[in-house]
């Protein structure tokens, strides 16, 4: 042992002298330590957005030779660019931001630092080393709509929404198609508050809707104002981003939760074997970064049966929301019987599905 | 829309008029003693935080509600001191205060941001609840809004009937003519901007003790400068505050049950209805006629040894 242990240290000294060998000791030392510098938009605390990747993060954090540092409240922008440059400069070799607003400043600094790998999530741009990323969150919707359309009395349930953009349009066009899936007569009203991140006023909006008669109420926004909203008005409410439940316990029907710690520990995975491919990757609920929670109890036995049904026919592909026929609110159809809505019409969806009360404007 | 849905609006109205109402009244206070404090929304966004964190630690919302207006007030007087005592540029100041109050509420609240609290709970007034559709819209709250009704009356008595009222109101007119009365108009300049800053934070304290139970950052959104504008549109007077307050709270809580109703309306210009109000209504403000002008010495600094 002893011989062997000179041995080593005479090669490890040799090795210094030898670039081949030293370079791939210095590789070694590198796949060692993978620095990774996170960037939200919103503050962690809030059990959204920010507080679903910041979980990753997290995990990435146990994994042996990884070092994570985050900064949260990075306005999309000049500041961006500036968090970005900053986490270069100290060594980070993965910048990972998880905001649209953030992709051209991602873009930019990734031509800039080339041996740096950049994981950009929500956006399109990608490169040899940028990646865009984002999930599915249409498939969970679709199931909680099935949630909500079965559960609801009055048949009419509100949406507090967001921004009118494709990604939250998508969410309420597949969510309503879920609802009339297991209920036709139902429909949906949508009201738009233009704020991600609002408590007061996502509460007051959930409020509305409760007040115009709805009796069930589903949220794309990051705080749990609407929920709390839904609570104390006895109504039910559907969660997003997290469980939620602990903002509506006897509200709580389902959520529509995402789960990024299966993307990030791939990525590590493959970072560190030296596999990973740059590129543009949508996961849904076959690769478990989207997901349903789990029920609150007053959800009956034969609705969650059918819904886990469905779920299991998404993740073996048996079944694909936005199979047509799909009418729009005008009646139009959209989606022709037995086709499947392609990517590039889901990417870029400005038009709602028969069922919706509301505007696309 | 059906009368149901019309009663609700008018009491979503009420809760969403609140916070305008203690933040209005107190810049009116402020305003009316002859100071400009554009820090309205960075000492709402304190008094939020102040409220949040005394009923975290204490659960006691009304010393919260106390810590609050006291806590804004303390940020207000250092408008005072580059005001009042080294004459400095009001509006300058006014501005550096929001941008400092909003920063130190990011900074201190950091920590605490999504942490929940109880705060105040609604309690329905026995017997006026029980009147019908008035018994909703106006008395089935919490005590902060029911406080709220009687401050516009308050503060009229006061500007009206107290001998300090009006010296305060006068320092807003004529600092001369209070100085050869032999009052201290640069004093009542420090109660008009302490008092009225007590009154901002106190509608901070109500965004987080009862409109969301929470702290987060932003929680004002705007809501300090809607105030500013509001003290305008009342031209200087408290029950005309409390109308715009509710003016502007209602077309808040309409709109959004509108889109619940599913108008074809865009969004967009449904959001910009209240921001477009205020601009309509300083377009008219500016209109002036009797009774309608703001305080003579709005805005002057009251030279030293003068």
């Amino acid at each position: 042992m002893r011989f062997l242990n000179c041995a080593a240290a005479v090669l490890a000294v040799c090795g210094m002298a030898l670039s081949p060998l030293a370079s791939s000791a210095h590789a070694e030392e590198a796949a060692k330590n993978i620095k990774v510098g996170f960037i939200y938009v919103s503050p962690v605390g809030d059990e959204g957005w920010s507080w679903t990747h910041d979980q990753g993060r997290k995990m990435m954090e146990e994994m042996p030779g990884v070092e994570t540092t985050m900064m949260e409240s990075v306005p999309e922008g000049p500041d961006a660019e500036r968090a970005i440059k900053n986490m270069c400069s100290k060594g980070y070799n993965v910048i990972v931001a998880t905001s649209f607003g953030y992709m051209d400043a991602m873009a930019k600094m990734a031509k800039r630092n080339p041996k740096v790998t950049f994981l950009h999530c929500s956006g399109y741009k990608h490169s040899e080393n940028m990646t865009c990323y984002f999930g599915r969150m249409y498939q969970a919707r679709y199931l909680t709509g099935m949630v909500a359309g079965a559960m609801t009395k009055k048949n009419e349930i509100g949406y507090v929404a967001s921004f009118p953009i494709p990604e939250v349009v998508r969410g309420i066009n597949a969510f309503t198609l879920g609802v009339r899936a297991v209920n036709p007569d139902a429909k949906v009203r949508v009201v738009w508050t233009r704020t991600w991140y609002s408590p007061d006023d996502e509460k007051k909006a959930a409020e509305g809707l409760l007040d115009v008669g709805v009796d069930a109420i589903a949220q794309h926004q990051d705080s749990a104002g609407p929920q709390t909203a839904a609570e104390a008005r006895g109504a039910y409410s559907v969660g997003y981003n997290t469980d939620m439940s602990a903002a509506a316990p006897k509200a709580h029907l389902v959520a529509a939760v995402w789960d990024w710690n299966k993307f990030y520990k791939k990525f590590i995975d493959e970072y560190r074997a030296g596999t990973w491919k740059n590129g543009n990757y949508w996961y849904g609920i076959k690769d478990g970064i989207v997901d349903i929670s789990a029920y609150g109890a007053m959800v009956p036995e034969d609705v969650r049966a059918k819904v886990d049904a469905v779920k299991a026919d998404i993740i073996s592909g048996k079944y694909q929301v936005f199979t047509g026929p799909v009418k729009d609110q005008e009646g139009k159809v959209r989606v022709a019987e037995g086709q499947v809505a392609p990517d590039d019409m889901l990417l870029s969806m400005d038009w709602f599905v028969e069922g919706v009360i509301g505007t696309t404007k | 829309m059906t009368w149901d849905i019309f009663v609700a609006l008018l009491a979503a109205t009420v809760l969403a008029g609140t916070p305008l109402l203690y933040a209005t009244m107190g810049e009116l206070i402020t305003e009316r003693s002859g100071v400009l404090n554009l820090g309205v929304e960075g000492m709402m966004i304190m008094g939020a935080f102040f409220a949040f964190i005394v009923q975290f630690k204490t659960g006691n919302p009304w010393l919260a509600t106390l810590a609050a207006g006291l806590g804004a007030a303390c940020i207000g007087l250092l408008h005072g001191v580059v005001c009042l005592v080294f004459q400095g540029n009001q509006t300058v100041s006014g501005l550096a205060l929001t941008i400092f109050g909003v920063g130190l509420s990011d900074y201190l609240g950091a920590p605490f941001i999504g942490e929940k609290t109880v705060g105040f709970q609604p309690f329905d007034i026995p017997l006026l609840s029980d009147i019908p559709v008035l018994g909703e819209v106006l008395f089935q709250h919490d005590p902060l809004v029911y406080l709220s009704y009687l401050l516009p009356w308050a503060v009229m008595w006061f500007f009206r009937r107290t001998s300090l009222g009006l010296a305060l109101c006068a320092s807003g007119e004529s600092p001369d003519a209070v100085q050869a009365a032999g009052l201290d108009p640069v004093k009542m300049r420090w109660l008009g901007i302490f008092a009225g800053a007590f009154f901002v934070g106190v509608g901070g304290a109500y965004l987080s003790l009862c409109a969301t139970h929470m702290w987060t950052q932003n929680l004002t959104a705007g809501k300090g400068w809607i105030a500013v504008a509001l003290v305008i549109f009342a031209f200087w007077r408290p029950r005309r505050a409390m109308f715009g307050a509710y003016l502007f709270g209602g077309i808040m809580a309409f709109q959004l049950r509108l889109q619940a109703l599913g108008t074809t309306i865009p969004s967009s210009l449904m959001m910009m209805l209240p921001y477009a109000l205020t601009i309509l209504a300083l377009l008219f403000s500016s209109a002036r006629g009797k009774g309608r002008s703001a305080p003579a010495a709005l805005g002057d600094n009251i030279a030293p040894g003068a």
